[in-house]
C-alpha cells in the first residue's frame, strides 16, 4: 500500500501529491457549514422523541469524537448498539487465547484491541509481558505470512469482528489451504449481524430506527434489513461514517419517523451498492457455516457466529489444538450487557470512570476504541 | 499497582499508565523537591548558577526510519528537553547498549549523524560510555543520553508553567504526527510506502531566539510521546487551568492524516520529535508567530487554542464540525482499530 501526499478515499491510495487527480481527503464530509445546515434542518423538523441506534461501534466513536450530540436537539436520543466487535466477544474467547498463549510452540497473531481485554483471570496484554509469543497484526493475512516464516510453530490469528473482518479471515484460511501452511489456524469468533439487530428488538429495546453500519452493508447488500422495516417496523438508515454522512443519516431517520413511514434507505451510496460485494460473500460461504454464538449482553443467538466449515477442519485452532481453558468468571458490577443492548448509557454503570477506566478496565466496552464506555469516558465524561 | 503486576509496554507509552508507574513508584522512592515537579528538566542550584539537568533513553524501532536515526533523535530529544525548560543547552552525555552482531558501519553512521546534530544544535557530547550485550539481550542498539543547560533565573518558571493564566496563548510550531506516522511506516511489517518524514530536529536556536525577543512564555513542552492531547491533558489536571482548542487550527499533513485513518489514530496523540507547544501572554503571541515563522522549523506555525477560566483541570476540543469533546490522555498506546 502507497500512502502520499494529497491523496485520500480508499481506492484513492495509490494517487501521488503531484498527479494531482482523485479526491481531496474527506473533507467535503466533515464540512461545517454542511453539518450546520444539516443540524438546522434536524431541529426544524423533529417533533416528537426518538431514539436511534447506531449499531456500529465505527458510529459510535465517530459520534463521540466529533461531538454529534452536542449539535442535536433534545427531541433526538442516540444509543449505542452491539456493533463493536471485541465488545461482544465473549470472555471465554480470551480465556481461550490466553490459554493457546500459555502453550510453549504457539504464537497468538491478532488485532491490536483485543490485547487489553480482560480475560477471567488475565489479559493477552499481560501474558505478553510475562513472555508469550502475541503479536498485533494489522490483517489476517500477515498472520499467514508469520506461519510460513515460522514453520515450527503453530499461529492461531484471533478472529472477531462481523462481516466487515470475516471476508478477510476467509480469504487467509483459502491461502492457507492452498499454500498447504499446515501451521496457521483461525480461531474464530465471526458473528453476523442481522440476528442480533433483531434479538435487541425482540428484547423490547426501545428504539424507533437503525443508523446501520455502512461497511457491514457493502459486503451484505440491503437485504439483511428488509425484516427490520417490515416485521418490526423500524427505519432503517445505511450510514457512512463521517460527520456529515451521520448527521444526513438521523436526518433521513427522524423524517421517516415524523413521516410514519419505516424504511430502508442507503445514506453511504458511495460505498454501498443494494446487493453488497457477492464475491466476498462466496468466500465466506466456502470457509465459513452459520452456528448459535454467544453475544455479551444478548446471550446466545440463533445462527450469529461462523463456524469454520469441515473441509477447511485442519486450520480450524478449536478443533485442532488443545489446551486447558481456565473456568469463565464474569465481572460483577459491570453492565456491559446493558450498555450493548442500548438500555443502558455507560454514564449509568456504578463502575464507570471509577473502578473501570481505559488503563483498567473491567469489561470490553472501556477497552475497545470503538466501545461505547471507551468513546464516553474519552470524549463525553 | 492493583492487579498490574508486571510491567506492559503500555506503561512506557506516555500515557496514564507511565504516569501511573512514575507516580507510584519512581517519585515515591526518589522524593525530593525537584523530581516532585514532574518537568523534562530538572532546574538545580548550584553556587549560584541555575543548572537545567535531563536524562532521556532511545530504544526506537527502526533505528533508521525516513527523516533521521536513533542517534539524531537522542541528541534532539535531549537538547528539545532543556531547549523547552528555557535552558541554553550545553553539554549531553551518550551511553551506548549494543547487540552482539551489530553492523560496524551501521553504527558509524549513527555515531556521525550524533555529531553533524550535536553542532547544529550548539551542544558538545563530553562524556560517554559503551556496552556489547549477548546476541538477543537488546534490539540492536539503544542510547541512553543526559544533558546539562544553564537557564536564566526569568526563565525558571517556563518548565513549570507555574504562571500560566486565563487568555494565555496556545501556539505549536508546526504540523503533528510526522515522527510517530514515520517511524510506524517503516516498519516492515505494515508493508506501507509513505513519503512521510519525521520532524525529528533541534529546536534550540528556534527556541532562543523567542525567549530573547520575549518575556511572555509562560509555558513550553514539546509534543513527543503521547502527542499533543497527552501534553494539553497533563498541563490542565496540573495547573488546574482549563484549555480550549480549535481542532480545526491544528496543522496535520494530509498523508499523515490519511495514514492516522487507515490506523484509527488520532493524529493529536501521535508521537513527534521536533514539536514544541508554547503557551504565552496574549500581547506577545503575534510577535512569537512572526518569529517562527521566519524559521524553517516554525514556518506552519499556529494559535491552537488559549487558556480558559472555564472547566479548571479539563482540556475541550471544539471539533473540526462545531461539536465539543473532552481531550484525555491516552490509557495506553494507540491501537489500530479493527473495522
Amino acid at each position: 500500500m502507497e500512502i502520499y501526499s494529497g491523496h485520500g478515499q480508499p481506492g484513492h491510495w495509490k494517487v501521488r501529491s503531484d498527479s494531482g487527480a482523485g479526491m481531496k481527503f474527506i473533507d467535503e464530509y466533515r464540512d461545517r457549514q454542511i453539518v450546520m445546515t444539516l443540524a438546522e434542518e434536524i431541529r426544524r423538523i423533529s417533533r416528537s422523541p426518538v431514539s436511534l441506534m447506531e449499531v456500529c461501534g465505527g458510529h459510535t466513536m465517530a459520534i463521540q469524537r466529533f461531538g454529534i450530540p452536542s449539535l442535536l436537539p433534545d427531541t433526538i436520543r442516540l444509543l449505542s448498539g452491539p456493533g463493536c466487535p471485541v465488545c461482544v466477544t465473549s470472555r471465554q474467547f480470551i480465556d481461550q487465547a490466553i490459554a493457546f498463549s500459555r502453550l510453549q510452540d504457539v504464537t497468538i497473531t491478532t488485532y491490536g484491541d483485543l490485547i487489553r481485554v480482560p480475560g477471567s483471570t488475565s489479559t493477552l496484554d499481560r501474558e505478553k509481558a510475562m513472555g508469550a509469543d502475541i503479536r498485533i497484526v494489522y490483517s489476517a493475512m500477515d498472520a499467514v505470512d508469520i506461519a510460513q516464516k515460522n514453520s515450527g510453530r503453530r499461529v492461531v490469528f484471533l478472529g472477531i469482528g462481523f462481516e466487515t473482518t470475516a471476508p478477510a479471515s476467509a480469504a487467509a484460511i483459502s491461502a492457507a489451504y492452498r499454500k498447504k501452511t499446515g501451521n496457521f489456524f483461525l480461531l474464530s469468533s465471526h458473528k453476523v449481524m442481522p440476528p442480533a439487530m433483531a434479538a435487541l428488538v425482540d428484547e423490547g429495546v426501545k428504539i424507533n430506527g437503525y443508523i446501520a453500519p455502512g461497511h457491514v452493508t457493502t459486503i451484505t447488500g440491503i437485504s439483511i434489513y428488509s425484516d427490520i422495516s417490515e416485521k418490526y417496523g423500524l427505519g432503517c438508515v445505511i450510514s457512512g461514517f463521517e460527520p456529515v454522512d451521520l448527521m444526513e443519516s438521523i436526518l433521513m431517520l427522524v423524517r421517516q419517523h415524523e413521516n410514519g413511514e419505516p424504511k430502508v434507505e442507503i445514506q453511504y451510496r458511495r460505498a454501498v451498492r443494494p446487493d453488497g460485494n457477492p464475491i466476498a460473500r462466496k468466500l465466506l460461504d466456502e470457509v465459513f457455516e452459520y452456528r448459535d454464538d454467544w453475544w455479551r449482553g444478548l446471550g446466545i443467538l440463533e445462527n450469529s457466529g461462523l463456524g469454520i466449515r469441515e473441509k477447511y477442519g485442519e486450520h480450524d485452532a478449536e478443533r485442532m489444538i488443545d489446551a486447558v481453558v481456565e473456568p469463565t468468571r464474569e465481572d460483577k458490577g459491570c453492565i456491559c450487557g446493558e450498555v450493548l443492548k442500548g438500555v443502558s448509557s455507560p454514564k449509568d454503570c456504578k463502575l464507570f470512570a471509577k473502578g473501570c477506566t481505559p488503563q483498567n478496565p473491567v469489561g470490553a466496552c472501556m477497552v475497545s476504541n470503538e466501545g461505547a464506555c471507551h468513546a464516553y469516558y474519552r470524549y463525553n465524561r | 499497582m492493583k492487579k498490574e503486576d508486571k510491567i506492559l509496554l503500555g506503561h512506557g507509552s506516555g500515557g496514564k499508565l507511565s504516569h501511573e508507574l512514575i507516580s507510584r513508584l519512581f517519585v515515591k522512592h526518589f522524593q525530593n523537591p525537584w523530581l516532585d515537579k514532574q518537568t523534562d528538566s530538572a532546574i538545580l542550584k548550584i553556587q549560584d548558577e541555575n543548572i537545567a539537568f535531563t536524562t532521556d533513553s532511545y530504544v526506537v524501532d527502526p533505528i533508521f526510519f525516513p527523516g533521521g536515526n536513533i542517534g539524531k533523535l537522542a541528541i534532539c530529544g535531549t537538547v528539545n528537553d532543556l531547549a523547552v525548560a528555557g535552558a541554553v543547552p550545553l553539554y549531553i552525555s551518550a551511553g551506548f547498549i549494543i547487540e552482539e552482531g551489530f553492523s560496524f558501519s551501521d553504527l558509524e553512521a549513527i555515531v556521525k549523524s550524533m555529531a553533524e546534530e550535536a553542532k547544529r544544535a550548539g551542544v558538545k557530547i563530553v562524556t560517554g560510555d559503551t556496552k556489547v550485550v549477548n546476541r538477543g539481550k537488546c534490539d540492536k542498539l539503544f542510547i541512553n543520553t543526559a544533558g546539562v543547560g544553564s537557564i536564566e533565573n526569568k526563565n525558571a518558571h517556563i518548565g513549570e508553567g507555574s504562571l500560566i493564566r486565563p487568555g494565555d496563548q496556545i501556539i505549536i510550531n508546526g504540523f503533528v504526527g510526522d515522527h510517530g506516522m514515520a517511524v510506524l511506516a517503516a516498519r516492515e511489517e505494515l508493508n506501507i510506502r509513505s513519503d512521510i518524514t519525521s520532524d525529528c530536529a533541534s529546536l534550540s536556536t528556534l527556541i532562543n531566539n523567542i525567549l530573547h525577543s520575549t518575556d511572555g512564555i509562560t509555558f513550553m513542552r514539546d509534543a513527543t510521546r503521547g502527542g499533543v492531547a497527552t501534553v494539553l491533558a497533563e498541563l490542565a489536571g496540573k495547573r488546574q487551568v482549563g484549555i480550549h482548542i480549535e481542532e480545526d487550527s491544528i496543522p496535520v499533513r494530509p498523508q499523515v492524516r490519511s495514514f492516522c485513518e487507515l490506523l484509527g489514530f488520532d493524529p493529536m496523540y501521535v508521537a513527534n520529535e521536533g514539536k514544541v507547544l508554547i503557551i504565552a501572554r496574549k500581547e506577545t503571541a503575534g510577535e512569537i508567530l512572526k518569529i517562527l515563522h521566519r524559521d524553517e522549523l516554525g514556518r506552519e506555525a499556529r494559535i491552537i487554542g488559549h487558556i480558559t477560566s472555564d472547566h479548571p483541570g479539563r482540556a475541550w476540543v471544539q471539533t473540526s464540525i462545531g461539536g465539543k469533546r473532552i481531550l484525555d490522555m491516552l490509557a495506553g498506546e494507540q491501537l489500530p482499530r479493527i473495522c
